[in-house]
């Protein structure tokens, strides 16, 4: 049984509180209050409305599901745990995210899934239903990106500019045959086939799937790009000591 | 054919040399080797000292190569150099340490320091108390007092310093789990804090919460819920004077074993700080980073923000200042690094004096300087240099190069070749055996006990017997050999004024 509280009936501060004393908490008529969740470590909270900027900051496990729009710096900094957003997100979204899961049924704003990364059994995923703006995953460092396209006519571009700027490590899906306008060329970009869509991709949309009660296979039978970082050109800079 | 002809030579007296070969063992550059005799590969000398300093005879020293190239004004042998190495590799000029200054002034040895004579005593601080406790942080706007007139605890929360001079940020990884070791039990001994850096907390150095600054860069390297709050304050690093508006860059080759686990990096793939933090793009979203780090944090610990002393540092502090940040750390031009390039801290940024000066002056101009605390850094060399800083208006200061120096650092300035001889800037296991963290711990706290007494004995002279009173306290400098406009940045009075 969780605790309920409708956040427009409690000042911002006891809200925070609620939320951090109690592992199961729904919070209804959300407006804009900042930084709920942030480094929370257990637990459901499920927000309906839109949780203001920085929401579930530094989280470390739990789940948090969100039925409505999210707004800017969400998943900042996240180390484990899982955020549903049943909704658009806006700017810097998952910005140096290292573990965990986050889904956002919608589409994603500038600078989406910057500075990723991945260590040992922490894998950041970050899965876009719609489309996300320009600079997705710049300087990635590892985990794993997806942007679907889903409700986009077919062959649309998902993304805006500068898409995967400085990345060297981790993966990036785009479900569409459109590679992003002025990919660097320290990248490569190739359509995935069904078996590497399979082994890459399927675990991941399944999960995807599930959280918005989609269609898995309809989502997997489109057409895959991946972005990787050619590991033949490095942003290694040559150095000269004196 | 070689252009660049060996920066040092090594020199043996001979009739003092036993033998021993511990040079060969010591040197980690490769400069001294055993063939049937001693052999010097001066090309390899850094000039690190680690031999002379272990030879048991006192039988080496090294010179510098006394080869000139022909004497031109405009291009000095080391122009010449740059040049040179520069056409043969194609690289980058790479560098560490602190800039070596050139012709930019060190404006500490042109300010000097007042006493009391006649008219106002001098006090001795061997007799009487003399407060270098400070504390760091936002101060309370208003006095609040409860209904029967009882003072209410508003103090934000702070740090308390019983020595205004801290350790900078160094990460392990730029430097070993020794000098963190080393730096946090100084720090907890002498009541002052060390910085983590962007790097992590190793596991070991938790037990110094109290006394431990942590790092928030760009790359939130190592930053996660038990990190945050396994210290007394959070540092956003925005920019380090050795090299304003450049990212890091730790190679893989030392992200192995612990390093690896403690930045929560796989091992051996290059650590990239970004330039910039991709979530901060104005003062609103500065706010946004501080204020997320207090949520999550409980509002228990101050925050910092640290940036390089560039040219509009002054409204860049105020910026800092409304964004909720409790303390600003300035790091001025001369501070250290563990690698950068050599054009970029050379010849970036500004000298922290001028920088401190025009901060303090424009926060109290817009009456905000409670608000904040102000760190200077950034070639702070000794307890006058600690003293001219908080008379030009910083709160507090914090030393690294220093503090390394107190740990055998003889700024060779070979931090980016990952062989440090003397166990500081290096991960090679049988180096970092070098530097015992305890017999590190000592000379730490006797450097900063020493400054301490010094202090005191210089404000006691002035007659001041606390810290805050001599804080912004620009009368009790005066300037010898800077011109008026250097003057009115400093805002200090010539000598005889």
């Amino acid at each position: 049984m969780s605790v309920q509280v409708n956040a427009s009936q409690v000042d911002e501060r006891t809200l925070k509180d609620l939320i951090e004393s109690e592992s199961n908490i729904e919070v209804t008529g959300c407006l804009g209050q900042r930084y709920l969740g942030v480094a929370r470590k257990c637990g459901q909270l499920r927000i309906t409305g839109t949780p203001g900027n920085g929401l579930a900051s530094y989280l470390d496990g739990g789940e948090i599901y969100v039925h409505g729009n999210v707004q800017d710096a969400v998943a900042d900094t996240m180390n484990d745990g899982f955020l549903a957003v049943d909704g658009n997100a806006g700017d810097a979204l998952c910005y140096a995210m290292r573990g965990g899961r986050v889904f956002i049924r919608g589409n994603a704003g500038y600078r989406a899934g910057v500075h990723m990364k991945a260590y040992r059994e922490r894998q950041s995923i970050l899965v876009i239903g719609g489309r996300a703006g320009s600079f997705l995953g710049e300087y990635l460092a590892g985990g794993t990106i997806a942007v679907l396209g889903l409700d986009c006519p077919a062959g649309s571009q998902l993304t805006g500019y500068f898409c995967a700027n400085g990345m060297y490590a981790g993966s990036i899906y785009l479900r569409t045959t459109a590679r992003p306008v002025g990919l660097s060329d320290k990248l490569s970009c190739h359509l995935m086939d069904g078996e590497e869509k399979k082994a890459k991709l399927e675990g991941l949309i399944r999960d995807y799937a599930s959280a918005f009660s989609l269609d898995a296979q309809q989502i997997l039978s489109g057409p895959f790009l991946s972005i990787e970082a050619d590991p033949h050109k490095s942003y290694r800079q040559l150095y000269a000591t004196l | 054919m070689n252009l660049i002809p060996s920066r040092y030579r090594i020199n043996l007296r001979k009739e003092e040399c036993i033998q021993c070969r511990r040079c060969t063992r010591e040197c980690s550059f490769h400069a001294i080797e055993f063939r049937g005799g001693l052999v010097f590969n001066h090309e390899k000398c850094v000039d690190c000292q680690r031999c002379v300093a272990m030879c048991p005879r006192d039988a080496l020293y090294i010179t510098k190569n006394e080869n000139r190239f022909a004497c031109h004004a405009v291009y000095s042998t080391e122009a010449l150099k740059e040049i040179y190495r520069q056409s043969e590799a194609g690289g980058v000029l790479l560098s560490s340490m602190g800039s070596p200054g050139r012709t930019v002034p060190i404006y500490f040895d042109h300010l000097l320091l007042n006493a009391s004579q006649v008219t106002n005593p001098s006090i001795d601080p061997l007799r009487e108390p003399m407060e270098t406790r400070t504390f760091i942080g936002r101060r309370p706007e208003h006095v609040e007092r409860d209904e029967v007139g009882r003072l209410i605890d508003n103090l934000p929360p702070h740090l308390e310093l019983q020595t205004p001079i801290m350790f900078s940020a160094m990460s392990y990884g730029a430097v070993s789990l020794n000098v963190q070791r080393a730096l946090a039990m100084a720090a907890a001994r002498t009541g002052t804090c060390f910085n983590c850096g962007e790097g992590g907390l190793h596991e070991s150095l938790y037990q110094y919460a109290a006394n431990t600054i942590v790092q928030v860069a760009s790359g939130r390297f190592g930053v996660h819920e038990t990190y945050l709050n396994s210290a007394s304050a959070i540092e956003i690093k925005i920019g380090q004077g050795a090299k304003p508006g450049i990212g890091g860059h730790l190679t893989g080759a030392k992200i192995i074993g612990d390093v690896s686990k403690t930045r929560m990096v796989p091992e051996g793939i290059d650590a990239i700080s970004p330039a910039p933090h991709h979530d901060i793009y104005s003062i609103e979203d500065l706010r946004q980073l501080v204020s997320s780090l207090k949520e999550a944090t409980g509002y228990r610990k101050p925050v910092i923000v640290k940036v390089a002393a560039v040219h509009n540092i002054a409204p860049i502090a105020s910026g800092i200042a409304r964004s909720g940040a409790d303390i600003i750390t300035i790091d001025g031009f001369r501070g250290g690094t563990g690698a950068a390039p050599m054009r970029i801290r050379d010849n970036v940024g500004l000298p922290i004096e001028l920088a401190i000066a025009a901060v303090d002056q424009r926060l109290r101009d817009e009456k905000i300087r409670d608000r904040v605390s102000v760190i200077a850094s950034g070639g702070i060399r000794n307890s006058t240099d600690v003293v001219k800083a908080i008379a030009l208006g910083a709160d507090a200061v914090s030393v690294g190069t220093a503090a390394l120096c107190a740990l055998g650092c003889h700024l060779c300035a070979s931090c980016h070749s990952g062989s440090c001889a003397w166990g500081i800037a290096t991960q090679k296991p049988e180096l970092v055996d070098r530097l015992d963290p305890e017999e590190g711990a000592e000379r730490l706290c006797n450097l900063i006990s020493a400054w301490t007494s010094e202090i005191k004995e210089i404000m006691g002279g002035m007659g001041i017997n606390s810290i805050e009173a001599l804080r912004g306290n620009r009368l009790a400098l005066r300037a010898v050999g800077l011109n008026s406009r250097e003057l009115a940045v400093l805002g200090v009075k010539y000598g005889g004024e």
